[in-house]
């Protein structure tokens, strides 16, 4: 029946039109990475060909990793996004379980409170962001960040993971009550593995905005020490822009932990996007 | 069982203890919510009713905004900002969304074949940071390498190319293609998952009135995807009006050449940093912010009750 509907030269061009344009999408990547790999000459001569055994070389990357500290920025990218998103995760579904689960006067007013946060982005109270850090003695340090990305990525997460919250059955928190469980166990233990799929869409939705920010690294934490990748790759560019091999190299060490995470968890991602954030 | 709910939902005026857990389950959230971006919103706001002189924050009432549309220097600047942003969304919305929308309808095909594949691949842009995106096309576009007019040779176009990048009269569509390459994966995956909710007796109907192909997408699918379009709009308005780090990424600070691709967001960066010679003015970039805000705040508005509303939804 599907087959009948579409002929054979139509779904032809289907195809042709799909696989055009995911050359567009793929060719810039494709190409840095590529030519991350060759020596500096055959980088302009033949930007086209893969590196082959004559034109291989690492000089870009001996540079980078020599350079600037990578390894550092990664592992300050990482602190901040792994914290940030425990703090979301927990918190926002605190907070969902207590608007989904319990009914008390200004429910609705909390829930719309906490949504507003979805439409007007949080960089628009940098300047107060910023006031209220160097109060706090907390600029060029790591925690500004988590703390501003948690607060960005609460809204999203509450909103989420409260739809995901009203499904879970009500005879089940039942029974725990009448087993004596309290309502922080009845959290804890019963709602929480129920709504892990739910969780695993706002973490991923939550992650890629965090790891790829350039403006509060920037603005809140610009020193060498706090430096995440996002912020180290784009002054490590700046200072080296004739040395073509260490740019294509810090950007294709920028790439490669999103390409690893995305080949291993895309099928989780699209199935949280298609699910999750239409309906 | 039943009894029971029946006398809890009756015995309402009895007083019930109160119920703590709902305070801590609450609490962190709201805490930082409230702490890290309501008040310094809140904040920036109240800022721009003042001026700092001698080190002392004055109230001035809306003189900063006078100044901010009066100011030749000021208005001019402001004014090249916004208009550059408009262009920057009208863009977007003419070929970013578009472009995922029609992904979206061949992605869609009944058992098309590498389907999963096809998504996999046009998504991957999306995940990269702006600075990846934007160096990595700055790279492509320069013409010291020289990949894009190879390119363009090997289709005859050569003549074409020029640094796009580099002319005030092309900049800003170039940098605007740029992060339509980047984001197109978001409003294909949004409509994808719409198209796929579409139930499949609806589309059978259609064929048994012989309403096929083209005419089938215009005359029953896109009307019922519609809502998820007015969604991509709402977040591609929010996302452009606070856009920032491609343009810095791709142009610096000044948003060159000659201010052609300056968008608000680099307005206020530059305001409130400074950048070269210029100081940086707190209460000039808290204006620039509160006018940020009203933007955004207006043309969510105008979505929620304007449109949304009216838009009709269909239930299966």
């Amino acid at each position: 029946m599907a087959n009948a509907r579409i002929s054979r030269t139509r779904l032809a061009f289907v195809h042709v039109a799909l696989i055009v344009y995911m050359i567009i999408a793929l060719f810039p990547v494709v190409l840095t990475i590529m030519n991350s790999f060759k020596t500096r000459n055959d980088i302009f001569r033949s930007p086209l060909t893969p590196p082959l055994p004559s034109t291989f070389s690492l000089t870009g990357y001996h540079t980078v990793l020599g350079q600037g500290d990578f390894i550092g920025y990664f592992e300050n990218s990482l602190i901040v996004t792994v914290a940030s998103i425990f703090c979301v995760l927990l918190f926002g579904a605190m907070a969902a379980f207590a608007l989904s689960e319990y009914r008390f006067r200004g429910n609705l007013l909390m829930g719309l409170y906490l949504a507003l946060g979805i439409m007007i982005p949080i960089r628009l109270g940098t300047i107060g962001i910023l006031q209220e850090m160097v109060a706090l003695n907390l600029v060029n340090t790591l925690v500004s960040l988590v703390l501003v990305y948690t607060a960005q990525g609460l809204p999203l997460a509450v909103f989420i993971l409260s739809e995901f919250m009203r499904t879970v059955s009500d005879d089940l928190k039942s029974a725990g009550r009448i087993d004596g469980l309290s309502e922080y166990a009845i959290f804890f233990r019963l709602v929480l593995p129920l709504v892990r799929p739910a969780m695993a869409t706002v973490a991923v939705f939550t992650m890629i905005p965090i790891w790829n920010d350039l403006w509060f690294p920037l603005i809140l934490a610009p020193g060498e020490k706090t430096k995440t990748v996002t912020l180290g790759a784009q002054t490590f560019i700046g200072q080296f822009v004739t040395d073509w091999n260490a740019v294509l190299a810090a950007l294709s060490l920028a790439i490669f932990p999103v390409l690893v995470l995305y080949v291993l968890f895309s099928r989780q991602l699209i199935r949280g996007i298609t699910a999750g954030a239409v309906k | 069982m039943q009894g029971e709910q029946m006398e809890s939902d009756v015995a309402i005026p009895r007083r019930q203890p109160i119920r703590w857990h709902i305070a801590v389950f609450l609490a962190p959230a709201v805490v930082i919510y409230t702490a890290i971006m309501i008040l310094p919103l809140g904040g920036t706001l109240f800022l721009s009713f003042y001026k700092e002189v001698q080190g002392v924050e004055v109230f001035v009432g809306l003189d900063n905004f006078r100044t901010l549309f009066g100011n030749e220097r000021w208005a001019a600047d402001f004014w090249n900002a916004l208009k550059n942003n408009v262009i920057f969304f009208i863009i977007h919305m003419l070929v970013q969304n578009p472009i995922g929308v029609a992904l979206a309808a061949l992605l869609s095909i009944p058992k098309l074949r590498f389907a999963g594949f096809y998504r996999t691949a046009i998504f991957l842009p999306t995940l990269l940071s702006f600075v990846i995106v934007g160096f990595i096309w700055k790279l492509i576009l320069s013409p010291i390498w020289g990949v894009t007019p190879y390119l363009l040779s090997l289709v005859d176009l050569k003549f074409l190319f020029a640094p796009w990048l580099g002319k005030p009269g092309s900049a800003l569509i170039a940098v605007s293609l740029i992060s339509v390459w980047q984001y197109v994966g978001i409003p294909m995956m949004l409509i994808y998952a719409a198209l796929l909710n579409i139930p499949d007796e609806v589309l059978e109907a259609a064929e048994c009135d012989g309403i096929t192909g083209w005419s089938q997408f215009w005359k029953i699918k896109l009307p019922l995807i519609l809502p998820s379009i007015g969604i991509i709009s709402i977040l591609t308005f929010v996302g452009n009006f606070n856009a920032f780090d491609l343009i810095y990424t791709v142009q610096g600070a000044l948003a060159g050449p000659d201010g052609s691709t300056d968008i608000l967001g680099t307005l206020l960066y530059r305001t409130f940093f400074g950048f070269q010679l210029q100081l940086g003015d707190r209460t000039m970039g808290a204006t620039i912010a509160t006018v940020m805000f009203l933007i955004i705040l207006a043309g969510v508005s105008l979505y929620l009750f304007g449109i949304q509303r009216r838009m009709r939804r269909y239930q299966f």
